[in-house]
C-alpha cells in the first residue's frame, strides 16, 4: 500500500515543531526581541505562495482576481521580509561586549 | 525546474531558517544566523520563480510589487525607534496574517494554478488546509491590528470586557469549524468568505479583553498564530520550506508565551481571558497612600550612588516610555569612573515584549555582559548597596512573596528590598498595572524620587 504524501508532510511538520522547541529554548533571553522579528521575517516565506498565485496563467489577463490577491500578498510579504531581516540586523549590531 | 529538485531546495531553505534561529543562542553568532535566514529566503524566492517558469509580463509586475513592498519594509526598518519595537512586531504579524489570507483566497479562486484540483472540485485535504490557514491568518491579522493600536496608544490599553464575551468567542470558534465542515461538503464560496469574515471578528474579540502589561503574552501568542497560519498554507501548497518555517515560528511563539506567563505566575488562559486591570482595586489603595514615604532629590541619589561600591539598575516599561536609556547609560558611565560596580537586572516581563529592555539597553551601548536575567542576579541584591529602580513597579513588589491574598502572589520578583538602599524613580505613588500598592515605597531603606525617569536620571548625571 502506498503512503499518502500528506503523511510525509505531516512528519516534517511534527519533527520541525520538535526542532523549533529545542532551538528556541536555547535562545538567550536577551535576544528574545530579535527572535520575534526574525521569526516574523522567515514566516514571510509565504511569499512563495503569493508568487505562484500572481504568476498563474490566466486566459483573459494577468490581472485576474486571483492574481490580484497574489500581487497584494507579495507586497505584504515583501514589507515583512525586508523590514524583518533589516530591523533584526539593526538590533543585533547593537549588542556589544564590554571593551577591555 | 523539476518538482523534486525544487522540493530539495525548499528543504535547504528550511534548514537555513533553523540555523537562523540557532544563531540567536548567543549575540556573537546571532548576526551570522541572520545571514542564514536571508540566504534561505533568497533561495526560496529564486526556486519559486524557476519552478513556475513563467517569464511573461507577469514576472515584471511581480518584481515591481516585490520592490515596492521591499522599499517600504526597508524604510520602516531604518526609521523605527527601538522603543517602538513592540508595535512594529505586532504590525508585522498582521501583515503575515493578511498575506496568508490572500494566498488562501487565490488558491481557492484558482486551485488549478496550485495543482489542487479545479474550482468547485478542490481536493478535500487542500480545502481543509487552506480554510484553516485562512482562518488562523485572519485571526492573526485582526488580533495584531488591535495589539498594534493598543501598543501605539491609539486605543486605550485598558481591557475591554463585556458580559458573555467568552461564550461569544467560543460560539464563533465553533461556527468556524462548522463552516469548514460544510465548505468541504458544498465547496460554496459564500461559506469560504464567511469563514474569513468570522475569523476577523474573532481576532478582534480575542485581543480586546487583554490589558496593556499583558502585551508580552499577546505578542508572543500572535507570533505563534502567524506561524500556524503559514504552516496551514504550507500544507496547502505542499511546500516544505513553508511547513518547516510555520512549525518553527509556531513553537517559538508558544514557548515565548509560556516564558512570559511564568514570569507573571499566571496560567495562559488566565491571561487570555482578561487582564488584572479589570479588577477594581482603587478603594483599597487610597487608604494606604497615607503611609509615610521618604522623598529624595537628585543630589541625594547622586550622593548615595557615588559612595556605593555596587549598584544594580532595575529598568522597566517606564524607562522605555521616558526614553531614558541613554541618560541612564551616561549615569552609569560616571558611576563607573568613581569606581562603582554597576549591573542591570531584567525581569522576564519588563516592558511590552520579550527582551524589550535588553534591546533598549543595547541601543544605549550598554554591553550585554553587564545585563543579567532574574535568576542570575537575584541573589546579588543582598550584597548590593543601591538598587536604582527606573520605570519598573510590580516586578519589584515584595508583596508577591509575603501576602497570599495579593493577586500577584507567587509571581517571581526581583529582591530589590534586600539591597541596603533603594532609589525608586516614579512620577507618583500610583499603583502599577496590577492595580496593587507597592510595599516597597514605604520601606525604611527606600528613597522615592518623584520625577520623570529621564529628567531625574539627567539631573543625577549633572550632580555626579
Amino acid at each position: 500500500m502506498e503512503i499518502d504524501p500528506f503523511i510525509f508532510r505531516l512528519s516534517i511538520f511534527i519533527l520541525s515543531i520538535f526542532v523549533g522547541y529545542y532551538v528556541v529554548w536555547s535562545v538567550t533571553p536577551s535576544l528574545h526581541t530579535p527572535l520575534m522579528s526574525v521569526t516574523n521575517a522567515i514566516s514571510s516565506v509565504i511569499i512563495v505562495g503569493a508568487i505562484i498565485a500572481a504568476l498563474s496563467d490566466s486566459s483573459e489577463s494577468i490581472f485576474d482576481t486571483s492574481n490580484i490577491y497574489g500581487f497584494l500578498a507579495i507586497v505584504l510579504a515583501a514589507v515583512n521580509i525586508f523590514g524583518g531581516f533589516l530591523v533584526t540586523q539593526r538590533m543585533l549590531q547593537m549588542y556589544k561586549k564590554k571593551k577591555k | 525546474m523539476s518538482a523534486n529538485l525544487s522540493a530539495l531546495f525548499y528543504l535547504v531553505s528550511g534548514i537555513l531558517f533553523i540555523l537562523a534561529l540557532r544563531g540567536l543562542s548567543s549575540p556573537e553568532t546571532s548576526r551570522q544566523g541572520n545571514y542564514f535566514g536571508i540566504a534561505g529566503m533568497v533561495i526560496s524566492i529564486i526556486v519559486t520563480f524557476l519552478s513556475v517558469g513563467n517569464f511573461g509580463p507577469g514576472l515584471i509586475y511581480v518584481l515591481i510589487f516585490l520592490i515596492i513592498g521591499g522599499s517600504i519594509g526597508a524604510f520602516i526598518a531604518f526609521r523605527i525607534p527601538m522603543t517602538a519595537m513592540p508595535e512594529l512586531v505586532a504590525g508585522f504579524h498582521s501583515l503575515v496574517g493578511l498575506a496568508a489570507v490572500f494566498v488562501a483566497i487565490s488558491a481557492f479562486l484558482k486551485p488549478e494554478a496550485f495543482g489542487l484540483g479545479f474550482v468547485d472540485q478542490i481536493k478535500l485535504a487542500s480545502l481543509i488546509e487552506m480554510s484553516l490557514g485562512a482562518a488562523i491568518g485572519a485571526i492573526t491579522f485582526s488580533g495584531s491590528i488591535i495589539a498594534f493600536l493598543k501598543l501605539k496608544g491609539i486605543m486605550s490599553g485598558a481591557p475591554i470586557t463585556f458580559k458573555g464575551q467568552h461564550l461569544i468567542n467560543l460560539f464563533l470558534g465553533l461556527t468556524i469549524i462548522f463552516l469548514i465542515y460544510f465548505l468541504c461538503r458544498s465547496q460554496s464560496s459564500n461559506l469560504f468568505w464567511s469563514i474569513i469574515l468570522i475569523s476577523f471578528i474573532l481576532g478582534v474579540l480575542l485581543i480586546i479583553p487583554i490589558g496593556g502589561a499583558d502585551m508580552p503574552v499577546v505578542i508572543s501568542m500572535l507570533n505563534s498564530y502567524s506561524g500556524w497560519a503559514a504552516a496551514g498554507i504550507g500544507f496547502t501548497l505542499e511546500n516544505t520550506a513553508l511547513i518547516i518555517t510555520g512549525a518553527l515560528v509556531g513553537s517559538s511563539g508558544a514557548i515565548l508565551s509560556y516564558i512570559m506567563c511564568k514570569g507573571m505566575n499566571r496560567s495562559f488562559f488566565n491571561v487570555i481571558l482578561g487582564g488584572w486591570g479589570a479588577t477594581d482595586q482603587t478603594s483599597s489603595s487610597k487608604s494606604k497612600e497615607q503611609k509615610p514615604v521618604k522623598n529624595g532629590n537628585a543630589d541625594d541619589a547622586a550622593f548615595l550612588m557615588k559612595n556605593a561600591s555596587s549598584v544594580i539598575i532595575v529598568p522597566g516599561y517606564g524607562m522605555a516610555v521616558a526614553q531614558a536609556q541613554h541618560a541612564l547609560r551616561e549615569m552609569v558611565d560616571s558611576l563607573k569612573k568613581n569606581g562603582v560596580k554597576v549591573s542591570y537586572a531584567i525581569h522576564p516581563v519588563a516592558g511590552r515584549m520579550p527582551g524589550h529592555m535588553n534591546v533598549l539597553l543595547a541601543e544605549a551601548n550598554v554591553p550585554y555582559d553587564e545585563v543579567f536575567e532574574l535568576e542570575e542576579i537575584n541573589n546579588d541584591f543582598a550584597n548590593c548597596d543601591v538598587a536604582y529602580v527606573i520605570g519598573a513597579n510590580d516586578v519589584t513588589n515584595p508583596v508577591a512573596k509575603s501576602d497570599p491574598q495579593s493577586p500577584i502572589y507567587g509571581m517571581p520578583v526581583l529582591d530589590v528590598e534586600k539591597s541596603k538602599s533603594v532609589l525608586f524613580v516614579k512620577r507618583s505613588l500610583s499603583p502599577g498595572y496590577a492595580g496593587i500598592d507597592n510595599d516597597l515605597f514605604y520601606r525604611d531603606n527606600t528613597l522615592m524620587l518623584f520625577a520623570d525617569a529621564k529628567k531625574m536620571t539627567e539631573e543625577i548625571v549633572k550632580s555626579l
